[in-house]
């Protein structure tokens, strides 16, 4: 079987149904030795504890990024090839990556509190990612708003292709501008400059926030294959009544 | 273990990210029991898919 035989909705929930239980407990495996090496890591000479809240931030803000980028790619699936799972895709991604993007900006304001001396500052990261989170909002209702799927697909790709833009903002913004955000300090040129005792126990959280992503996107995707069954199913009665 | 003067930061921060993704994927379990039983409702109606095959089936 090749990957295009999954762009079958069918297919496509036969194999949810086959690695959705094996994708759940990797995460839960992931999550514990995360969260003990969490606990477990020395604190920073700097941060001091504070560092912990640093394992669950950056995970969440990669991710809000990483998610828009995964409904970009959906989105030209939609407007280019017209993949019948694309606009699936991305508009079950979008909640999650709405809350991905919350969590980054409420526990990125806990670190900030203790060590920057605020909760908020309108500085060019911290506000491009709060953009990024009124845009996940802003898809989500465009969606509810218009009624005919096929069209709110094509109307929230090319919104979604539209707010692509602000990826690259987000990620230079501590480049570009004069921010009170540190600038990268693990995805960069020259390698990461954190020591193992950060880095890892921050990787192994990254990766299980990613398969936790991946679970509930396929999830969540299998909720909204059956939603338009039940639609196309509802229709067919009221039809067949009239 | 011990957290230091911020341990409220930081058991705030873990405690908010552990209910929110227990939300999360609490409603995304609530909206599949939802559509299954929408489904089931469907077939038990009587209504068939275009392909023949029953609303449940996969």
């Amino acid at each position: 079987m090749s990957l295009i035989d999954f762009a079958n909705p069918t297919r496509f929930l036969a194999l949810t149904a086959r690695i959705l239980p094996w994708l759940m407990a990797a995460t839960a495996i992931l999550f514990a030795v995360g969260l003990y090496q969490s606990a477990t890591a020395p604190d920073d000479y700097q941060q001091g504890a504070t560092v912990k809240i640093m394992f669950i931030h950056v995970p969440n803000a990669w991710l809000s990024m990483l998610v828009w980028g995964v409904m970009s790619l959906a989105s030209l699936g939609t407007l280019v090839w017209r993949h019948p799972l694309a606009d699936v895709a991305a508009k079950s991604a979008a909640p999650i990556g709405a809350v991905f993007t919350f969590l980054a900006l409420v526990t990125g304001s806990l670190w900030g509190r203790p060590m920057w001396g605020t909760y908020w500052e309108w500085d060019a990261r911290l506000t491009s990612v709060l953009i990024l989170f009124l845009m996940y909002l802003g898809l989500m209702a465009l969606w509810r708003a218009v009624e005919d799927p096929s069209r709110a697909a094509r109307a929230a790709a090319v919104l979604t292709l539209v707010g692509a833009i602000n990826l690259p903002i987000i990620k230079f913004s501590v480049d570009w501008w004069n921010t009170l955000h540190q600038p990268a300090s693990v995805l960069r040129m020259g390698g990461s400059t954190l020591d193992r005792a950060f880095l890892i126990p921050l990787l192994v959280m990254a990766i299980a926030f990613t398969l936790l992503f991946v679970t509930l996107h396929l999830a969540a995707m299998r909720n909204e294959i059956l939603r338009r069954r039940v639609r196309s199913l509802q229709m067919m009665q009221a039809s067949k009544a009239a | 273990m011990s957290l230091g003067p911020y341990a409220a930061f930081i058991v705030s921060a873990y405690s908010l990210v552990a209910l929110v993704l227990a939300i999360l994927i609490g409603w995304i379990a609530i909206d599949y029991r939802n559509q299954t039983r929408r489904l089931r409702a469907l077939e038990e109606s009587g209504v068939v898919r275009r392909s023949g095959r029953s609303a449940m089936e996969l």
